[in-house]
């Protein structure tokens, strides 16, 4: 019999029960969660049982959060993942969230630029704490994804991005995430980025202010380096500011993209 | 001449800078990707690149919000 305990794959020999099982593997656990739902009895055991057993208030180690991280995406795709290297330029509405998305899946190294202060008008979309207020960004964010995925290391650039300094905050780097606020900046970064490093990828976004359609966000592959999340036209203007939900669906584009890309899951150029 | 633009072919009568086809455009040089020819074409390069026949661009404006 073939069972999962704590995503790892365990045979079993004889019959057992849930209770017995704990004794044998980890008897300090005193929540016993079967196939998804909490175990208040001793059941029993059958073939494909996926159980969970955790000791309250204890945290895994790193290797151990590593290992269920494993598990769930599977070997292959969590070394590819593990192994990347990504550039975040801006720590704002899209930045904080990609930055969020890809350290929960174990990215290995997220470089993360930023020249700002977490601003009180920040927080109705921005991934930081009300005991955040003045602090630097990047730092606020690094703590935040310490907390998420002590296993992603985040080096961060408290600086504002500009053309000279590009080259050296992503150079290390397989793919970067434009996260800024104004259009003369994405494009800015968008054009020093691909023309000094062509064999790199860049993941833009633009139009993604409001409350219209979720359904407007989409990613476009503009060329084969090059690709742009967002509706494309809606800018933050007063009436039309930006806001949680929709900066967040056109953030967990880019993080996707981002994902797809480390799996050489390609989109058609439009 | 005919110029393929974000996919699109169009049929222009005279020679046309990168330049005049963002000014025609109504697009901002400040706020935009010019691909041509799968190459970046960075805004100083603008003024000076005459556009050939055949030649395939891609304009991204950028809007502000993130």
């Amino acid at each position: 019999m073939q069972i999962f305990l704590n995503e790892k794959s365990i045979n079993l020999t004889t019959p057992s029960r849930l209770h017995l099982l704990r004794d044998q593997f980890y008897p300090q656990a005193d929540v016993l969660i079967v196939n998804g739902y909490p175990a208040d009895n001793n059941q029993d055991i059958h073939d494909g049982d996926r159980i969970v057993m955790i000791q309250r208030g204890k945290q895994p180690s790193s290797q151990e959060l590593e290992d269920l991280m494993t598990a769930r995406h599977t070997p292959g795709i969590q070394e590819k993942i593990k192994r990347a290297r990504i550039g975040i330029a801006g720590a704002g509405g899209l930045g904080s969230a990609v930055a969020v998305a890809l350290a929960r899946i174990g990215i290995g190294q997220l470089n993360i630029a930023d020249f700002d202060v977490v601003e009180p008008s920040n927080l109705n979309r921005q991934q930081y704490f009300i005991d955040q207020i003045g602090q630097a960004k990047v730092k606020a964010l690094q703590d935040n994804l310490l907390r998420i995925n002590p296993g992603t290391t985040v080096t961060t650039f408290n600086k504002k991005v500009t053309p000279e300094n590009i080259s050296s905050i992503f150079s290390d780097i397989d793919i970067l995430v434009e996260a800024f606020d104004r259009a003369d900046q994405k494009a800015m970064l968008t054009n020093t980025f691909l023309s000094t490093f062509p064999e790199k990828y860049l993941v833009a976004a633009s139009g993604v202010a409001g409350f219209d359609s979720s359904n407007t966000i989409k990613t476009t592959k503009i060329t084969p380096h090059f690709y742009l999340c967002g509706d494309g036209v809606t800018a933050a203007k007063p009436g039309c500011g930006l806001m949680a939900p929709r900066v967040g669906i056109a953030a967990h584009h880019q993080a996707n993209t981002v994902l797809r890309l480390l799996l050489n899951l390609d989109e058609a150029v439009e | 001449m005919q110029l393929t633009i974000n996919g699109q072919k169009k049929e222009f009568s005279t020679p046309i800078t990168v330049q005049q086809l963002l000014t025609q455009l109504g697009l901002s040089a400040e706020r935009v990707v010019v691909e041509l020819n799968r190459n970046i074409l960075t805004a100083e390069k603008h003024p000076e690149t005459e556009l050939k026949s055949g030649d395939s661009i891609e304009l991204v404006q950028f809007v502000g919000g993130g």
